[in-house]
């Protein structure tokens, strides 16, 4: 007996918790970073305000990673409830780094926990520096471990197949498959880009709502910055990963490039829409496609004509491509003028329009993450292990998915809500200016 | 030992360290909304909050490090369990999110929101009961096979005793263990009125505790009699148990030594939930799934036991850190170093 209905809704509802919990996650693999290089900044240049970033960035962080957490728990439970013959077989083979995943969870957890509530304990900075390095080491291999998990679904190897029965299993060689550098590395890249960018567009919102303070000043320029290098990085993985996806999934690169037909020479598609098989008022960029694939103009890029109608992804995951790439250029371009401006001090900068640009950053970056997401997972299909088991093959059994569907709706929406709320409300309600005041007070100093 | 038994030790072993953290979080939790409720908050939620605040994450971890343990040891349990298991752990998905959430959001977002406090004491009670339905369900007779795939008999599940004695049970136990656990705490505190409060608690619900323990032990009789057979081979760890008990409460009662207590308490349900698991054995799901026929390869298992202990290698220094900061740390507990 076959369930499409189950199917539909445990695809919906999966993509419903990974689309929410991916923004907190980002945040949440992000953020410790840049609070650790702002403590690390505050203490080299003994400057409070750095510091004071850093505790700032904190105390919202610990909302983020509040909805993290139980997005994560839910997504994790989900797949074994939505998914379970998928789990049961690659349970075999790559049970390993999901089971490593929770190690660095719980070291980030232990850590986080000591982070927050050892604030005026130490009174050496630098102590609480050393903290900080496990709360960003665990976030980011949590972030590493579990990419490879899905790098496995796309790329899985490290078994062999007798009989219909997984044989000469080995956990290592399924965890670094070819699929794994570049998908670890894109993730983790464009993870500290986004963090960095929401922060910078925070800074931004400060600044013009009229705080003139040098302590906005200061995180604008830093997080820019950092998201300056890392949207570097991640534009030259992001072309790494397309040479990967070239040589392994040339289905998905195909599908998202609209490239029907093998061909040397291959034309990059920028944009347009897809009429009746036709491409309409699309910007052709010639031979780039054989450059982003092969980085030779004339190389041959297969096309979706040689796989089988029903093993191609839908071509809708090439406006997905188009959104992610051109908010990554254009972060890249905002980021290098702002960076080159306070260099030079133009004045262009400081002007009105140019910081709404920057409070567009975050929300747009956030877009893009999602947008990349869909891509990879849209573009894998109709595969949940490309190559080995259709995803219609590994939902369940059960009648109740819709009904759950609703049930998680509402609680992302509550969620989502909750958390919005508290964090604005907590630093509308305590601007960085009395925060500082009142450190001055405390310490007997000088009020600014 | 095989290999398939040391999975399981493992698994059980974390088990059991979820079931007693997340007891005293879901306990504590409920504590805190019924003082609210009974106008007597300023006695407990000072002693609640500074114990929660550091610890509320890693409880939570336990709970992932057990599931994704068990399909990483056993991948077959997420065919059979994650099929029949959508509505009743959605369910406890939904209220751990809910706690774990507006938990941070009280805590850190707005103080004293008593919304908040409320949907987080609620949801901490009906979590052991949609949690402890998998341990009703293991026991078999709720699940049968159609076209290859289990079902699950939500009728069957419902109307039987043993379901709501499990439930009872899991409710009982989750707010004795929190209540031992906070008298000390509040002791430790140097907080006499909670522990009081706490210690009234504690003692009030040990009655329902232990008569709910019995009860099922009488239910199983006649729901599996081959568990039962096993439960009565181990009747000496049981009966150990029993005395720990006896001697937690009578610690308690004559207001002496709570730590000693705490860790009384702590063997008892380690007794009684290591005796539990062991007569189940081998059964995970019975009668379908047995830990030999779910059991991983070889590689696999060998990998995960290292990855284990390499991991724990890291965790317990870490932990034992955050233990020896915020438990056992005079000045943290009575408060004189306050956060923020």
């Amino acid at each position: 007996m076959f369930n499409g209905d189950s199917l539909f809704y445990s695809r919906l509802l999966t993509e419903l918790t990974l689309s929410f919990h991916i923004i907190y996650a980002t945040i949440g693999v992000g953020v410790p970073l840049m609070i650790m290089i702002a403590q690390w900044v505050g203490i080299r240049k003994n400057d409070e305000h750095y510091i004071l970033l850093a505790r700032r960035w904190t105390r919202g962080f610990v909302i983020t990673v509040a909805v993290g957490v139980v997005t994560g728990t839910a997504i994790g439970l989900q797949l074994s409830l939505l998914w379970p013959n998928f789990m049961e077989l690659a349970g075999n083979v790559i049970a390993l780094p999901l089971f490593m995943e929770t190690f660095a969870f719980f070291f980030e957890a232990i850590f986080l926990g000591i982070y927050l509530y050892t604030w005026d304990r130490f009174k050496d900075q630098r102590k609480h520096l050393m903290l900080l390095i496990p709360v960003a080491a665990g976030a980011a291999f949590s972030a590493v471990f579990i990419t490879i998990v899905n790098a496995f679904m796309n790329a899985p190897q490290g078994f062999d197949i007798v009989n219909g029965e997984l044989v000469n299993i080995n956990p290592l060689i399924a965890m670094f498959n070819p699929a794994m550098p570049t998908k670890v590395a894109h993730v983790v890249a464009s993870a500290f880009m986004t963090s960095a960018f929401v922060l910078a567009s925070i800074a931004g919102f400060r600044l013009l709502k009229g705080s003139d303070h040098i302590y906005h000043k200061k995180a604008l320029y830093l997080t820019m910055k950092i998201g300056l290098i890392f949207s570097i990085a991640t534009a030259v993985i992001g072309d790494f990963s397309g040479k990967y996806l070239a040589d392994y999934q040339p289905e998905k690169l195909a599908a998202a490039e609209w490239h029907f037909e093998t061909s040397g020479d291959a034309p990059l598609v920028l944009f347009g829409k897809l009429d009746n098989g036709e491409v309409k008022y699309a910007i052709e960029i010639p031979k780039a496609l054989s450059i982003l694939a092969y980085s030779d103009p004339s190389a041959e890029v297969i096309g979706l004509d040689q796989f089988k109608e029903d093993e191609i992804p839908p071509l809708y995951i090439h406006y997905l491509f188009d959104i992610m790439v051109s908010i990554g250029v254009w972060m890249t371009l905002l980021s290098l003028v702002f960076w080159l401006g306070s260099k030079r001090s133009w004045a262009l900068i400081q002007t009105k329009w140019f910081r709404w640009l920057i409070v567009l950053g975050g929300p747009l970056s956030i877009l893009a993450i999602e947008m990349g997401w869909w891509l990879a997972e849209v573009g894998r299909q109709p595969w949940v292990l490309r190559g080995l088991m259709k995803t219609s093959d590994a939902a369940t059994s059960s009648n109740h998915v819709d009904t759950m569907l609703i049930l998680f709706a509402g609680l992302y929406i509550i969620l989502a809500i909750g958390s919005v709320v508290v964090l604005s409300r907590m630093f509308r309600n305590n601007p960085v200016e009395r925060e500082l005041e009142e450190r001055h007070a405390e310490k007997g100093g000088v009020v600014r | 030992m095989n290999l398939e038994i040391l999975g399981i030790m493992v698994l059980w072993t974390f088990l059991f360290g979820y079931v007693i953290v997340a007891s005293v979080d879901f306990g504590a939790g409920f504590f805190n909304a019924y003082s609210l409720y009974a106008g007597k908050q300023h006695i407990l939620t000072n002693i609640i909050q500074r114990y929660l605040s550091p610890v509320w994450e890693v409880t939570n971890v336990f709970l992932v490090f057990f599931f994704v343990g068990i399909v990483g040891f056993f991948p077959k349990t997420a065919f059979y369990y994650g099929t029949i298991l959508l509505v009743p752990v959605s369910i406890a998905i939904l209220l751990l999110a809910i706690r774990g959430s507006y938990y941070a959001f009280e805590t850190y977002g707005s103080r004293g929101h008593k919304g908040y406090s409320f949907m987080y004491g609620l949801s901490g009670l009906f979590l052991p009961a949609s949690l402890s339905i998998v341990l009703t369900i293991s026991e078999g007779g709720f699940v049968f096979i159609e076209n290859g795939k289990p079902v699950l008999d939500y009728w069957a599940l419902f109307t039987s005793p043993l379901t709501w004695s499990i439930v009872v049970l899991s409710i009982a136990a989750v707010l004795y263990i929190s209540a031992v656990f906070l008298t000390w705490y509040a002791h430790k505190a140097k907080d006499k009125d909670a522990a009081e409060l706490m210690r009234k608690y504690a003692l009030t619900w040990s009655l329902p505790l232990i008569i709910t323990a019995s009860g099922i032990i009488v239910e199983l009789r006649a729901h599996n009699p081959e568990h039962f057979a096993n439960l009565l081979n181990l009747w000496w760890m049981f009966v150990l148990s029993f005395l720990l008990f006896i001697g937690t409460v009578w610690l308690i009662w004559k207001r002496k030594h709570y730590g000693r207590a705490f860790g009384l308490l702590a063997g008892q349900f380690a007794l009684a939930f290591f005796a539990y698991g062991i007569s189940h054995y081998p059964y995970l799901l019975y009668p379908h799934l047995t830990i030999y026929d779910s059991f991983t390869n070889e590689a696999m298992a060998i990998s995960l036991i290292v990855a284990f202990i390499a991991g724990l290698g890291l965790l317990i220094p870490s932990l034992y850190l955050l233990l020896r900061l915020f438990l056992f740390n005079k000045d943290y507990v009575t408060g004189k170093s306050d956060p923020y």
